[in-house]
């Protein structure tokens, strides 16, 4: 046990010192300090409290659209779609004040995120109800709905919804003061971050803790061996997608409510193909994805400051997020063998791979 | 270790304050061109674009003029490229002035206006932020921040001159990306500069839905080639991939924010092209000089904020002599664009007869119409 635990915090971190190693190699051949950008990257992402807030600030949206993948996969589905449910989310939380009355404050703002939660779900929802109940594969009919959805949002914020004040950059009517939601304190990090951090701990707590949870994880591994023993395969999957596109709507409406203040086209950043990717380096492990989706905040905080001393283009820093999640994910592959590569002179034991 | 923002703040503010003594001493003791030489005290300047500086397009616009910034002696340039209007363009700013202690910043992309450049700009009083785009208004936002722009629908009225004489089916194609009131003034100038050869022109807009979509602009190029349009120009972050798709259906060009000619040299015949160092060096000035910051800047040909790329080689005498009549008439102020009598395309007169706009009319920055001529919905 002891072993295998020192090994699931060795793997990636030698997967990110090899990742780190390369991508230094890289700079030099083109005529950069390496020694200078390892030094740099630390700074900007953890070096001092700008740079962590900068760092975890990024790292708050990314929690909430790994989770939009991380949930439907437990349950067997690759839903790559979570940009479209994050961009209705952000939509509905932008358009519920033209749809009712809200009360101001605390009471208000949730009731906007509830909003933007149920919108996402509903997408994601009928990703997974296609694929259940009419045959689409999920992963293409996710990918498309998203486009549908920024179709959608493009069409009702720069049409019905439009500001008209708004002339050059077309918005919705900007939300309420009271209704927005603010930094933490003296920190400069709104209060998404806490949304992601919990989100991830719950959705963690209902796979491993929960009958309902372990059920969903049972229809992942195998559905057919799920419905034999009576489980609702079809429900199940479905309230994961949208457990799932909760998040990622949620994830919309922070932003609109944290950040943009109304509901435009720079919400469209692709903070939910980002989400892909945190998933996928977290293996899916709700847990997982703070760490993670923190050190892709770190590098793009980090990446700000390279940019800024040593006038790297900003594609170098893709290189090297490109490096390191090569490695991490390769790095899979030496799980349970790790303790071998560093004894040379032990005999081959009998059973290569065997578990130790 | 970095030192906090409120340090380096008060530290920055110190080496201000001893540059100035310095300053008062010096002028006193100098002759005036060494005195020149001394007033302009260092500074360290940040510029952010929202997508890559080698774009052929509005982001490379900025970049060749941060590279001439860059060779001013004293000035010190900080750029970050591809940063999205979120909370990570407030945080680059923030990255600026608190780590690279920046005191004038260049967030150049319209949407980092608001909120973005203005929740930085409240937090960072004594730092000077000069937004491109001209959204900044007297009495409602801060005087630390300021927008500038150019009045480039000079140039693509020029540009329509050319592609005037130039295209032999008068049929004209413009890729637009949203149809907001700065495109909407671009199509109608480079359409009525068209008209202004033949009246009986017609430019078809196609509006893509966003500032970078490469496969709709290309798809919008060829399908309007296939309509017969020969004479393209566009309103899109980055015109490479129009410029590229019409040479290669053999037809011709006129660029936009930047000159593509080295993308398409036998089929680019003009362009419009924005000349911010102008903008630039006059709010450096004004900040290395302690000079209040210029708020409200804006300039058109006669103020160098734009210009024309050279012209090709295809384009006739005939044309170019026509076009580069009526850019004397607007270097000396006597050419109005938008003049009466002026109809939309569904015959409503949107400018009467008698009337006529400066460039400096804010009327124009709202318009909502395009002109006759134009085949597309407002």
């Amino acid at each position: 046990m002891k072993h295998s635990t020192l090994e699931s915090l060795a793997l990636p971190v030698l997967a990110l010192a090899g990742g780190l190693g390369l991508f230094g190699l890289f700079i030099w051949f083109d005529g950069h300090d390496p020694v200078q950008a390892w030094s740099l990257l630390f700074i900007g992402a953890f070096g001092d409290a700008f740079s962590l807030q900068n760092t975890l600030q990024r790292a708050a949206p990314l929690m909430l659209t790994a989770l939009c993948v991380a949930l439907p996969a437990r349950a067997g589905l690759t839903v790559i779609g979570g940009e479209g449910a994050l961009v209705l989310g952000g939509l509905a939380c932008a358009a519920l004040p033209y749809a009712m009355p809200l009360p101001t404050g605390a009471a208000g703002t949730l009731l906007l995120l509830l909003a933007a939660a149920a919108a996402g779900a509903a997408w994601i929802a009928l990703a997974g109800w296609l694929r259940q109940w009419r045959g689409v594969n999920e992963t293409i009919s996710s990918l498309l709905l998203g486009y549908i959805a920024i179709a959608l949002f493009k069409h009702i914020v720069e049409g019905p919804l439009r500001d008209p004040a708004s002339l050059n950059k077309p918005s919705t009517l900007p939300l309420e003061e009271s209704l927005r939601i603010g930094t933490m304190g003296t920190w400069d990090v709104h209060w998404g971050l806490v949304w992601g951090v919990l989100l991830c701990i719950v959705a963690g707590l209902w796979l491993l803790a929960t009958t309902h949870g372990f059920a969903t994880r049972v229809v992942g591994g195998n559905p057919r061996a799920a419905q034999l023993v009576g489980l609702p395969a079809g429900r199940l999957i479905i309230t994961a997608c949208a457990l799932g596109g909760a998040c990622a709507g949620l994830a919309g409406g922070i932003e609109v409510a944290a950040v943009h203040t109304s509901a435009n086209a720079s919400l469209i950043v692709g903070l939910g193909y980002t989400g892909i990717l945190v998933s996928f380096v977290a293996r899916h492990q709700p847990l997982a994805i703070v760490p993670v989706a923190i050190l892709f905040g770190g590098f793009l905080a980090a990446g700000s400051l390279l940019q800024r001393r040593m006038g790297l283009p900003d594609a170098s820093v893709q290189v090297l997020m490109g490096f390191c999640f090569v490695f991490i994910l390769a790095s899979e592959a030496l799980r349970g063998r790790l303790g071998q590569l560093f004894v040379l002179r032990q005999p081959m034991p009998a059973v290569a791979g065997a578990p130790t | 270790m970095s030192q906090d923002p409120k340090n380096l703040h008060a530290d920055l503010l110190r080496r201000r304050l001893l540059a100035g003594g310095a300053l008062a001493g010096a002028s006193l003791a100098l002759p005036g061109a060494l005195r020149q030489a001394w007033a302009q005290s260092p500074i360290t300047v940040g510029i952010i674009y929202v997508g890559p500086r080698d774009d052929f397009g509005y982001n490379q616009a900025h970049a060749e003029a941060a590279a001439q910034l860059k060779k001013l002696a004293g000035v010190k340039v900080v750029e970050e490229e591809n940063v999205p209007e979120t909370q990570a363009v407030q945080k680059s700013m923030q990255g600026m002035v608190s780590q690279d202690g920046a005191s004038l910043l260049f967030p150049t992309s319209f949407g980092y206006f608001d909120p973005h450049m203005l929740a930085i700009a409240a937090k960072n009083d004594k730092v000077r932020f000069a937004h491109c785009g001209g959204m900044w208004t007297e009495g409602k936002h801060p005087k630390n921040t300021g927008s500038f722009f150019g009045y480039i629908d000079e140039a693509q009225y020029l540009n329509g001159v050319i592609a005037g004489h130039m295209s032999k089916s008068k049929k004209l194609g413009f890729v637009a990306a949203k149809p907001i009131p700065q495109v909407l003034r671009n199509i109608n100038a480079f359409t009525m500069g068209a008209r202004s050869v033949d009246p009986k022109i017609t430019t078809n807009a196609i509006f893509t839905g966003d500032w970078s979509m490469p496969v709709k602009e290309a798809e919008a190029t060829s399908s309007l080639s296939d309509q017969g349009v020969d004479v393209f120009t566009m309103h899109v972050d980055s015109p490479k991939v129009i410029v590229e798709t019409a040479a290669r259906r053999g037809k011709m060009v006129c660029g936009y924010h930047a000159s593509q000619a080295k993308l398409a040299p036998n089929a680019y015949l003009t362009g419009a092209e924005w000349n911010w160092l102008t903008a630039y060096t006059r709010i450096v000035d004004a900040a290395r000089t302690g000079k209040p910051h210029p708020n409200f800047v804006r300039g058109g040909l006669k103020d160098g904020f734009v210009k024309s790329s050279a012209y090709g080689a295809m384009v006739s005498e005939g044309a170019r002599k026509n076009a580069e009549d009526i850019r004397a008439r607007m270097l000396a102020g006597t050419f109005d664009i938008f003049a009466g009598e002026l109809k939309d395309n569904t015959g409503k007169v949107v400018v009467p007869k008698g009337k006529s706009f400066k460039q400096t009319d804010l009327e124009l920055e709202g318009m909502n119409y395009l002109v006759e001529g134009v085949i597309g919905k407002a």
